[in-house]
């Protein structure tokens, strides 16, 4: 190895890494204190994410046990109320009817009681995330990398301890999917608060805002495309992290397409994935729909 | 927050006629602003007489206003005059605490707002302050009559009682059939009546104007000058108005400050600063100006001769030059009597001097 080294000393040629031994005893003990560590709340973890369990399974049943024509008219119903819009309606029917005719009706279902929640909590979570990191410079210095870490990390790094953690089921899923959902939220939320014209900001305290007043009044209205921006991006990610999510045991299209990528069932696979994007598609019109009809004020023209 | 309600709601529904007696002025006093991380430390340095180009280049620090000390008469309408980067705008974010002075006092009925702790402050913008903004700052997601409401939301008015308020003033600035529209839907000129109007609903002792025309075309701009002197006839409030632009200033300003690199470089009604200009950048801007529209017809009256007959046309001393011009020349009298407001002989003015005036810079002589 010498040889190779330009002659150089051993320490600047080869890195100069921790030897195995002390990497192997390392990863020892951090496994089997961190594996101890959750043994010994197990207790209390079951207990915290019960409820939430019990949530994701009632939910789930009532999708999937439902009669098929009374989801599929509530389902359009709502995107009616948030679209106003007859093209986005019919697509969607035509969308789910498809689904349906090809078999994966209770599947989609499950999948999509599960990114329904998931959407929620990220929203829940990211929205006052958003807030609190727009209104201080410094949360925004460290809200932000942890961000950058949350999207950049592969998904299966963290649903290891994810799993050490709370076992094999629809709770690790829902987490593994709100990590990654969730930044888009945050991210969006402070940019658009951030974003709102200072000089309108600047009006609202000149009247008097408390900053609660500002926040309702002025911030988060203005900031409502950029949000709502967010809300979208949310719900596109939970459902790219459905196929994720079903590696630690969440039912539904993406179970199949693991199935699928494990047999090589290539038209299962495809199905399944374009049932996914199916639901990705109207979820992602309704949502811009809604999105741009909440801004219909900013329609110029003079009256 | 009840009692206050029932006070705002009586105050706007019957206006106190004695009103314009009590308004209380504003007084800025012994005020440097200077903006960077360290501001305090270089006051005394400022205040020795380091130039805002020393500052910034020795210390990084930019001198926003030094050694402003004005008084905004109640009741008065105060212009700020100064091109971009004079420190106009910083100076009227004092008046109303959106700009902390490093050292000085913004002294109001008693108050100095700049102590005021931050409840304090909020239920002094809420109640005493109402401003208008350059660009207008109205929330393109309220209609007009939530815009104009805005302030009396606020301060926690319910809207039974707020809406027959913000009607009110969308009808005095000339919106009426306007209130449910929003902003984007109107004109730079109706978004500006807007913006008036919110800050009038507020019925607010000050008003504060930030170059609130300045974005506005010509033609626009002085319609919205003559609603205001209009409003400002009947409601006497204590407005401060920025600008850039000399003749807006002497059109609107009771007093005039004009202020550059941020000092104060000459304060005075709009005739003692044409007529004398304190120093050359003032006589700079002054020159042309027309004087027509700004010295009073009491301003150049001569004595009456020994034994000459007065005029027979009368011409109060207020009106501006142009004014009694027309007058006479619609009287075809060359010469009128004028008199105070009082109706008490101040001279007589002949039309050859009054041209004369108008167009020529007035000799110190003739100015008395």
């Amino acid at each position: 190895m010498a040889t190779t080294c330009w002659g150089l000393p051993e320490v600047i040629c080869t890195f100069p890494a921790i030897d195995t031994t002390t990497m192997r005893e390392m990863r020892r003990t951090i496994d089997t204190g961190f594996r101890g560590l959750v043994r010994e709340w197990s207790d209390v973890i079951d207990a915290t994410t019960a409820p939430l369990q019990s949530f994701l399974n009632m939910l789930e049943r009532s999708f999937v046990g439902a009669p098929w024509v009374v989801v599929l008219a509530v389902l359009l119903v709502v995107v009616w109320a948030a679209s106003r819009n007859w093209k986005t309606v019919l697509g969607a029917a035509l969308a789910m009817l498809a689904i349906g005719w090809v078999g994966l009706w209770a599947d989609t279902m499950v999948t999509l009681a599960m990114v329904t929640v998931c959407t929620i909590f990220a929203v829940a979570l990211g929205l006052p995330v958003g807030i609190v990191t727009a209104r201080s410079d410094r949360v925004q210095s460290v809200v932000n990398p942890v961000l950058d870490v949350m999207q950049t990390l592969p998904s299966f790094v963290y649903l290891i301890p994810v799993v050490v953690i709370f076992g094999i089921g629809k709770v690790p899923g829902m987490i593994a999917v709100v990590i990654y959902a969730v930044p888009p939220m945050i991210r969006l939320t402070n940019l658009g608060i951030r974003l709102v014209d200072p000089e309108v900001t600047e009006a609202a305290d000149a009247f008097g805002s408390s900053r609660t007043q500002k926040l309702v009044n002025v911030q988060l209205p203005l900031a409502l495309p950029t949000i709502m921006t967010g809300v979208n991006q949310t719900i596109m990610m939970s459902l790219a992290m459905v196929v994720v999510a079903s590696m630690v045991g969440v039912g539904g299209l993406g179970r199949n397409v693991l199935q699928a990528i494990n047999n090589q069932f290539f038209t299962i696979g495809f199905l399944n994935g374009f049932a996914l994007v199916a639901i990705a598609i109207i979820f992602d019109r309704t949502s811009q729909a809604f999105g741009k009809r909440l801004q219909k004020h900013r329609e110029a023209g003079h009256g | 927050m009840d009692e206050m309600t029932s006070t705002m709601a009586q105050t706007a529904a019957a206006p106190d006629p004695d009103d314009e007696a009590e308004r209380a002025g504003i007084e800025i006093r012994d005020l440097y602003k200077i903006f960077g991380p360290d501001a305090k430390r270089h006051i005394a340095a400022v205040k020795a007489g380091m130039s805002k180009d020393d500052l910034n280049r020795k210390h990084r620090h930019v001198l926003g206003l030094q050694n402003i000390n004005l008084t905004m008469p109640g009741g008065k309408i105060t212009v700020i005059m100064g091109l971009s980067g004079s420190g106009k705008s910083t100076l009227i974010r004092h008046i109303n605490g959106l700009i902390e002075p490093t050292v000085g006092e913004v002294l109001y009925d008693g108050a100095d707002v700049c102590r005021m702790s931050p409840a304090e402050l909020r239920r002094f913008r809420r109640l005493k302050t109402a401003m208008v903004f350059q660009r207008f700052a109205l929330l393109p997601h309220r209609t007009v009559l939530e815009n104009v409401r805005y302030g009396l939301d606020i301060q926690g008015i319910a809207h039974a009682k707020s809406e027959p308020m913000a009607k009110h003033w969308i009808e005095r600035v000339g919106l009426k059939g306007f209130a449910r529209h929003y902003p984007a839907q109107l004109s730079g000129g109706m978004q500006q009546r807007v913006g008036l109007a919110r800050a009038l609903a507020n019925d607010a002792d000050i008003l504060l104007m930030d170059e609130a025309f300045s974005a506005l075309d010509p033609l626009i701009r002085m319609d919205m000058q003559a609603i205001l002197l209009e409003l400002q006839e009947e409601l006497h409030k204590t407005i401060v108005f920025i600008t850039h632009d000399l003749d807006e200033a002497l059109r609107l300003g009771d007093k005039i400050a004009i202020l550059r690199d941020g000092a104060l470089e000459q304060v005075g009604t709009g005739q003692d600063i044409v007529l004398g200009p304190a120093n050359d950048y003032v006589a700079s801007f002054v020159r042309d100006v027309n004087r027509g529209r700004v010295i009073r017809a009491a301003t150049i009256a001569r004595a009456r001769k020994p034994g000459e007959v007065l005029p027979e046309m009368t011409v109060q001393g207020y009106l501006v030059l142009e004014k009694v011009a027309r007058r006479m020349t619609n009287a075809g009298a060359t010469s009128a009597h004028v008199v105070g407001r009082s109706g008490k002989t101040l001279g007589v003015i002949d039309l050859p001097e009054l041209l004369g005036a108008i167009v020529t810079p007035v000799t110190a002589d003739s100015d008395s």
